[in-house]
């Protein structure tokens, strides 16, 4: 599986939605994410790909979209 | 060894509700209550300091456990929004106890601050003998009602919270702790020139993983189950917050004691008036281990465990 699908899996089990957000729609303004999800969000992500985030990497622009998202874990392998 | 004796605490009296401030901050009433479970939160008066509603505090403390200020022998005083910084409120509590040669310390550390209080009161209670921790704030000083402010002025309140650590008797006895920092995260959360400032989503994010490690940890060197503790005792900051907790140490969620709907997040103040009045709302002795967690400023954050007596 690509590493999009992989990550909107995560997205879709944290939300409890079937979205498919576009790859560069922020899923904070879009309201798919909160504070509270994006940790939920982060959790699943080191499950679902076998890294640890750090807490100095917790921040929302990092996770804002499915792009920068794909893009910071590829940072972490 | 140190032990938990007793606890107090004092709230001004005046009630501010999400309907008086919300048309100030440009919100509504509903959203305040959705976004932090805050049906409404104290404001001291003009004439109030965080000294003397720490001195309140502490009193009432020192009056449950049956105790005379003449018996400390030691006072830490947490409080991230006082006036005058130094000297700090710990003082000014000690002289308004009556005493004049007592060391009396403080922490200025928002949010974290009783916790440290505690975990340093264990050590040092043994050594100095009681210790009384004082929390105070006066956080409505530190926040503006306009919708500038709105951030952090739907959060906060005022009060004082206190407890008294005991080297030799007490109805739980102060097993472990573990406390933590860490400054690079120090912009998220601070006040400058007299104002809080805050990044609401850095810090629940930041928030939202370490309290839990925290208490995991101390949990797991112990060799506790989350389902065998009685209560849990959180810093008051905002009840998704603690619902979030809860679910991450696989706690059941009625095992957390909140009263931020009532009381607002009263920073380093809320662990401690949170501890009286669940102590107080107690009708039979402990039945299992208490856990003491909190995260504020600095960024600082950390956890304590207690076993009954």
């Amino acid at each position: 599986m690509e590493p999009q699908a992989r990550i909107l899996k995560v997205l879709q089990k944290v939300t409890g939605k079937e979205i498919t957000p576009g790859a560069d729609e922020s899923l904070f303004v879009s309201g798919l994410l909160d504070s509270f999800a994006l940790t939920d969000f982060v959790g699943g992500l080191e499950e679902e790909f076998g890294v640890s985030i750090p807490d100095s990497d917790l921040s929302a622009r990092k996770f804002d979209t499915i792009s920068k998202v794909e893009s910071y874990l590829a940072s972490r392998v | 060894m140190a032990f938990l004796r007793a606890f107090g605490s004092w709230l001004p009296p005046r009630r501010v509700s999400n309907r008086e401030i919300a048309p100030l901050v440009d919100a509504t009433p509903e959203w305040i209550l959705e976004l932090t479970g805050i049906e409404e939160r104290r404001y001291a008066s003009e004439e109030d300091t965080v000294a003397s509603l720490g001195l309140l505090a502490a009193q009432d403390c020192l009056e449950k456990a049956g105790a005379t200020a003449a018996d400390l022998g030691m006072i830490l005083a947490a409080s991230g929004s006082t006036d005058r910084f130094c000297p700090g409120p710990a003082s000014q509590i000690a002289a308004g106890l009556g005493l004049a040669s007592t060391p009396a310390l403080d922490i200025p550390v928002a949010s974290a601050g009783s916790l440290i209080g505690l975990a340093l009161a264990r050590q040092l209670a043994p050594a100095m003998g009681r210790v009384l921790v004082v929390g105070a704030e006066i956080m409505s000083r530190r926040t503006t009602l306009t919708p500038q402010g709105k951030n952090t002025a739907i959060l906060f309140g005022d009060g004082a919270g206190a407890a008294l650590i005991d080297p030799e008797t007490g109805f739980a006895r102060i097993a472990d702790s573990c406390l933590y920092t860490d400054g690079a995260a120090a912009e998220i959360l601070y006040v400058r020139d007299g104002q809080f400032h805050m990044d609401g989503q850095a810090v629940i994010l930041q928030a939202a993983r370490k309290i839990p490690r925290a208490i995991n940890e101390l949990l797991a060197r112990n060799g506790i189950a989350a389902g065998e503790v009685e209560a849990f005792l959180l810093h008051q900051a905002n009840l998704n917050l603690i619902t979030r907790v809860a679910a991450a140490v696989k706690a059941p969620r009625e095992r957390f004691f909140t009263n931020i709907a009532r009381y607002g997040n009263t920073s380093s103040a809320s662990l401690l008036i949170a501890a009286d009045e669940w102590r107080s709302a107690q009708t039979a002795p402990l039945s299992g281990p208490l856990v003491f967690s909190a995260f504020g400023a600095g960024l600082n954050w950390g956890a304590l465990l207690a076993f009954r007596q």
